[in-house]
């Protein structure tokens, strides 16, 4: 039996693995941007922070994630049931790209342009919606990019305790030493990786318009 | 007009220090006229930016105060404050990502301006700076040539209406053709608008050119306020040695006819 019989008999369960896959990712992102720029954005305010806030995601991107579902266990309500506890992981991990992108978007925009904003009369709301994110926008969608594609990765992971997605074929494959069934599960996840880099690269090249 | 000048900007013994104690405006006190061009003149590092910038509250004066329109800087809000104070710098600050019409139709929507009355404005002060609408609502700055950004960011400046007026060097970076030409041209718009103009520039043929009164600084300190007539026949050494280099500039004319 190749590949493509394997994957041919096990539509169904590729399709539900893939979805859940999908949905771990997709649940993770939304939080790591919902928390990462808004970080990025007070270390931006805050430079003092800068060295806890990046320190600790930079800590936290050194434990191997294996490791870390491991770590998450015993805590209450995360450890309860698996989902929770690999969205959590995910997250963690995809929160350095974007919030180190987001601080570097921002402070890297001219200080001219500041200046003029400031001195024009814009608050410091205005001049983060009008100048600072605008302007930062392409290289914060670099690091949500780059995160896209690691939480990818690294959900796989996440069949280990239980959660699902695509990793239960490549647990599945390597206990019954079948490669096989760990392709059905690689290739999806290379293949999710791979249009998550196209779409969000596409849009930074939409946003990236060319400057003075 | 009236005998008695009305003041529109006031420094009572400002001085200035950057937190590590060093001082880069000392005691100055000055009062600045409604309607007149007023030329900071000096070196770089001379205290000129720093005194400009004191106007519109991007910097607040360690001691003494600044007044603008009969009131503190400290007693304004920053934020009225600094749209009732144009603000056009050498930089320019464009917002690369936007439009010419966004650029200068900005702080009029901010202000809550119905869009067409933002939108004629936006066309009004672009005619005013020499820039056709019709051409350049619709451009990006890195599609327009350093002179054509300068004008944008006077229109921007002027887009509000303010009153007042800062320049830091605006026309610093240009070439000295475009120079020349803008120059001109801010003279008669400022004689059809009537604004009070604070210009920061260190050069002597501009300040002479375009000021009402210049100021001349160095190290933080107020030399000397005079007019440009008063300037150019003045006896004090320091001042004497800008004209001389002026001359000097314009000797290598009258030595090459």
């Amino acid at each position: 039996m190749n590949f493509f019989h394997f994957i041919a008999r096990h539509r169904a369960e590729v399709l539900t693995l893939t979805a859940e896959h999908l949905w771990l990712v997709s649940i993770s992102m939304l939080l790591a941007v919902g928390i990462g720029v808004p970080l990025g954005i007070v270390l931006t305010r805050k430079p003092g922070w800068k060295a806890i806030i990046l320190g600790t995601n930079n800590v936290i991107q050194t434990i191997p994630s294996l490791a870390l579902f491991g770590l998450l266990l015993p805590l209450p309500w995360l450890g309860v049931r698996a989902d929770r506890l690999t969205i959590t992981a995910l997250t963690l991990y995809a929160l350095l790209p974007i919030v180190r992108n987001t601080f570097t978007g921002i402070s890297g925009i001219e200080a001219p342009v500041r200046e003029a904003a400031l001195g024009m009369g814009l608050d410091s709301r205005q001049i983060l919606w009008h100048v600072e994110l605008p302007l930062a926008m392409p290289v914060i969608l670099a690091g949500v990019r780059v995160a896209t594609v690691i939480t990818i990765g690294v959900a796989t992971i996440a069949a280990a305790i239980g959660a699902g997605g695509l990793g239960e074929f490549i647990f599945r494959g390597l206990a019954m030493v079948d490669n096989n069934v760990i392709l059905a599960g690689a290739i999806p996840a290379a293949l999710m990786a791979l249009i998550a880099d196209g779409i969000l690269g596409l849009l930074q090249s939409l946003l990236q318009r060319p400057r003075h | 007009m009236t005998a008695q000048p009305e003041i529109a900007i006031e420094f009572d013994h400002v001085s200035y220090r950057l937190a590590e104690g060093r001082e880069l405006l000392s005691d100055l006190s000055l009062a600045i006229y409604r309607g007149e061009i007023f030329m900071l003149l000096g070196r770089s590092g001379s205290g000129k930016t720093t005194t400009l910038k004191l106007i519109n509250r991007l910097l607040e004066p360690s001691s003494g105060e600044v007044r603008v329109e009969a009131k503190s800087t400290m007693a304004w809000d920053p934020i009225r404050l600094r749209r009732r104070v144009g603000y056009a710098i050498q930089e320019v600050g464009l917002f690369p990502h936007y439009s010419v019409a966004k650029n200068v139709g900005l702080i009029p929507m901010l202000e809550g301006w119905p869009r067409e009355r933002t939108d004629g404005r936006v066309g009004e002060v672009l005619n005013l700076v020499g820039l056709s609408p019709e051409t350049f609502l619709k451009r990006y700055p890195h599609q327009l040539s350093g002179g054509q950004r300068q004008r944008v960011g006077l229109a921007r400046a002027l887009a509000a209406d303010p009153p007042i007026l800062l320049m830091d060097e605006p026309f610093g970076a240009l070439d000295p053709l475009s120079r020349v030409e803008l120059q001109t041209e801010f003279q008669q718009l400022q004689q059809r608008l009537g604004k009070t103009v604070v210009f920061v520039t260190h050069d002597v043929g501009e300040a002479l050119l375009l000021g009402s009164r210049i100021a001349l600084m160095e190290n933080g300190r107020m030399l000397s306020v005079q007019t440009p007539k008063e300037f150019l026949n003045s006896q004090d050494p320091k001042t004497k040695a800008y004209v001389d280099a002026f001359s000097a500039s314009h000797r290598v004319l009258e030595d090459g006819r």
